[in-house]
This record gives structure tokens, sequence and C-alpha cells, in this order.
């Protein structure tokens, strides 16, 4: 009975949090890659661990500590950058490391023992609880609609802001709101993948399908697809040889990646001798 | 001919800089006029202000509402502007010039599609409707470019230094589509190019803190010292120029 109950939790677990780390890390990454902010996001991670040390020394919910100062960093960094002419890598940095610094500050400060901080770290698919779970498919649901209902302007505005802003007053209401939903999807995807990893979850399955595809739209399919594949993969695989799930996924996913760009000019370099 | 939209004495500018003094000027239906004048003189300023991206300080900018509703102006910024690697392709670029009439939650029709056809057949881009955008020369560019900008058929055209583009192979050929954009639409091209735009502008109109209307394509280095409009002359080898001694 035990064993069924383990491999129940093993397989729906690890079906529905690849499908949703998929989902959401698909759409939010083909935005980041596009947009270049990848650098950004990365400060959005580690900034949100800020919120997470909080949330263990006030005994909150570490995920509602890590959302608030996830996009509270994204708004920040934004803010300073445009508002206060700050070099936007500059603010990124300062997020970056202060997150960190506030985390390790209160969880130090943490009276007792700190259960699951390894996981926050490096992720981790068994503490994954039912309500992580309902989260990121909330988050799923969340971003197919505001895409699906916005696409056209979001690509407007993303590909010549310069140009969105001589036409539209909405420019920055939509970019604060996208940022913040960035952030919102990085801060669900730590519990799988860790602040050190889940910028990979990210940024490797664009990357992926920006080999086949150079269309927006197909890329956000394809990054799916293949973080899909690439998680349960290396979720398959860190069970069975029981090391951690976070650094085998994202192991896996730049495995594939290597694989397909190698194969991609291995393909390029025979057709170009053939003619 | 009834005029678009006319500046009546404006005064625009920045925090602490006014640019454009004392501006009086109209464009009208058919107009094709030639901007020039010195850096820093207010050209960009200029188009800022009819694209209301600046409010003037002092003065009226008057649109006539009946051919130019509210967003009716297409608008070729100058090259560089927007990030060439976005993953979009050349028909999506040209589809978006229609967001500026859109509303955010607008999808793109079946009747939006064919209009960025004819469009994108118009321009001669049709075999590249399917390429990125870090696929293509400047040339090819500059066209998709004005594809967005025109897709939503604006009555008045703003174009900010569009030989800025690099690809002279490209050049006679652009200037002939604009002419016939012209019949459909007033066009108003900054430039620093004098000696190519004279054998296609109709007027000039030269921006050096004040505004002096020239109403004819031709203009001398005379007219030009007499309107205060010290410009630097480019010219390319094949356009047939005259350089004249320097006066005092």
């Amino acid at each position: 009975m035990d064993l069924s109950i383990l491999q129940y939790d093993f397989v729906i677990k690890g079906f529905l949090g690849a499908l949703f780390a998929s989902i959401t890390a698909g759409i939010a990454g083909t935005y980041i890659v596009s947009r270049r902010m990848v650098f950004l996001s990365g400060g959005i991670t580690h900034a949100s661990f800020g919120g997470i040390g909080i949330g263990y020394f006030a005994g909150i919910n570490p995920v509602v500590g890590a959302a608030v100062f996830g996009i509270l960093s994204a708004l920040g960094v934004e803010y300073l950058s445009v508002r206060q002419k700050i070099r936007e890598d500059s603010a990124i940095g300062i997020f970056w490391a202060f997150g960190m610094a506030v985390g390790i500050i209160f969880i130090y400060l943490t009276p007792g023992y700190t259960p699951n901080l390894m996981s926050y770290l490096f992720g981790s698919i068994l503490t994954v609880t039912h309500n992580d779970l309902v989260a990121l498919g909330t988050m799923s649901l969340i971003l197919i609609v505001y895409f699906g209902i916005f696409y056209r302007t979001i690509i407007y505005i993303s590909f010549d802001e310069a140009y969105a802003r001589t036409y539209s007053r909405y420019v920055d209401l939509f970019k604060y709101i996208t940022t913040s939903l960035i952030a919102l999807t990085i801060v669900l995807n730590i519990r799988m993948a860790g602040v050190v990893l889940v910028i990979s979850l990210l940024t490797i399955p664009p990357n992926i399908a920006m080999i086949f595809t150079k269309v927006y739209r197909k890329i956000v399919v394809w990054s799916i697809i293949s973080g899909f594949i690439g998680t349960s993969i290396g979720y398959v695989i860190s069970y069975f040889a029981g090391i951690p799930v976070g650094a085998t996924i994202i192991f896996t996913l730049v495995l594939i990646w290597i694989i397909i760009k190698s194969l991609n000019m291995l393909i390029k370099l025979g057709v170009r001798r053939t003619t | 001919m009834a005029a678009l939209l006319e500046l009546k004495s404006l005064f625009a500018g920045y925090e602490n800089k006014t640019v454009l003094k004392d501006v009086n000027f109209s464009i009208n239906e058919h107009d094709f006029v030639g901007v020039i004048g010195p850096n820093g003189g207010g050209k960009t300023t200029l188009l800022k202000v009819i694209l209301g991206l600046i409010k003037p300080i002092s003065g009226s900018l008057i649109f006539n509402e009946d051919l130019l509703k509210s967003k009716k102006i297409g608008y070729l910024p100058q090259m560089s502007a927007g990030d060439n690697t976005f993953p979009v392709t050349v028909t999506d670029v040209v589809l978006s010039g229609l967001m500026i009439r859109k509303s955010a939650v607008a999808r793109i029709t079946t009747e939006d599609r064919k209009k960025a056809a004819s469009v994108i057949e118009e321009l001669g881009i049709r075999e590249i409707r399917r390429s990125t955008l870090n696929e293509l020369s400047g040339g090819q560019l500059q066209r998709v470019f004005l594809g967005r900008a025109i897709i939503a058929s604006p009555a008045l055209l703003l174009l900010d230094e569009p030989d800025n583009f690099v690809d002279t192979s490209f050049e006679a050929d652009f200037y002939e589509k604009l002419h016939d954009l012209n019949e459909r639409m007033a066009i108003l091209m900054v430039s620093h190019d004098i000696g190519t735009i004279s054998s296609h502008v109709k007027s000039f109109a030269c921006v050096n803190g004040r505004l002096h209307y020239h109403a004819s394509p031709e203009i001398t280095n005379e007219q030009l010292s007499a309107y205060n409009c010290p410009i630097q002359l480019v010219t390319h080898g094949r356009v047939p120029h005259t350089v004249l001694e320097k006066h005092d």
C-alpha cells in the first residue's frame, strides 16, 4: 500500500509539476529571452530569496514572501532604471545581492530548524505540496489567458517599445503587468528547480525552440514541449538515480539543447557540402 | 486643398530649452515637404510635437478632425530604433502597424491579413514576408518599417531621416515608392540630404529654431542662409549637383 501511494504521488506530482512548470516557464521564458531580460530574471529570482528568509522568520509561507519580494524587485529595477536613470544592470545587481543578504540574515535569525530550506535553493518535487501544484496550475491558466488575449499588443510593445509609446499610453501599464506575471512565474517555479537553477528552466527551452523556429508563437509552443520532455526525463532519472531533481532537470535540458544544436550544425554543414 | 494640420505661433522644446520658436506652418493634402536644418535646430522636435510626444509650450496645433482622426499619422522612425533580433516575421511587423487604431485586446482579422498582403506586395517585399528581421538588409528593413507606417492608411506620413538606411541600391526605388504613396497621403520627410530629396519633394521647410517654408523644391545656398538654415550638404556620386562658393 505504502508503495502505491508513493508511486501515485510520484506520478501525479511529477506529471502535473512537469506540465505546469513547462507551460509557465515556456510562456514566460520566451518573453524574457526575446526581450533580453534574462539577467533581470536572474535578479528577480535571487532577490526573492529575501522573501523566503522573512517567510521562515515570520512563520508565513516562504512562497508568499518570495512572491512579494520578486514582484517588488522587478518593479524596483524598472523604477530605478527608467525614472532614476540608474543603469539597469547595476540596479539588478543591487536587488540581486540585497535579496540574498536579507534572506541569509533572516534565516540565521530564525530560531531552530528551517525545514526544506535546501529545496528552496536547489528545488525538489518531493517537497512540492498540493497547494504549490494548484498555484502553478492557476498560473499556467493566467498566463495562457493573458498572452492569448493580449498577444498582438505584447508583441507590438515588446518588439519596438519606442514606436508603441508613440501611439499608446498603455505601454508602461502592460510592461508592469507582464513583468509582475514573469516574477510570479519565476517564484512559483523556485519550488521545482530552486533559486540557484530556476533561470535555466526559463531560458533553455526557448533556446531549444529557436533552433527550429524564429516565430514568437511557435517558440512558445516548442518551449513548452521541449521543457516538458526535459523536465520529465530529468525527474525520472533523478528519482531512480537518487540525485537532486532540480539539477538533474537542468542538466537534462542542457544536454538536449547541446544534442539538438550539434545535430542542427552537422545537418547545415552537410547541406553546405552537397550544394 | 484642405490643411491636415496647422501649427500656429507654436513654441516647443524640453525642460530647460525652447527649441521651436514661433512656428507657423501647415501641411495640406498631397504635400511632400522636405524638412531640413542643422542638428539641434528642431527637426526631430517638430516631428515629436506632431506625433503628440511632447506638448507645445505655447501656441496651437490644430488637427483637421475629418482627415486626421486622432491617430491617423504614419511614422517611419530613424533606423536603429527597435530590436532586430526579436523573433517576429516581416508580416507580423507590418501587421503591428494596425495596432495604432486597434484596442489592446484586438485580434488580427482576415481583412487585416489581406491589407498586409497588399502593402507587402506594393512595397515589393513578398519574397521576404516570412523572414525575421535579422535576415534583412538595411533597404529591406526600411520597406518593412514603411509597410508598418502605411498599413493603417494614414492621411499623413512622417519620415525621420530615411536616407540613414545605409542601402543605396534601394534608394532610387524607395523614393519612387514614396512618390506613389504621395498620391494617397501627405508626406513630411526629415532629411540631411538636400541633394537627393530636392528631386522628390514638392517644398522645403527649413527648421532652425524658427521655421521657414519654401514653396518650391529648388533651393539655393543663398536662400538657405537667408533662412538662417545652414545645413550639412550630403551628396552621392550619381546625383548631379553644384557646390556653390562660400558666402559671408
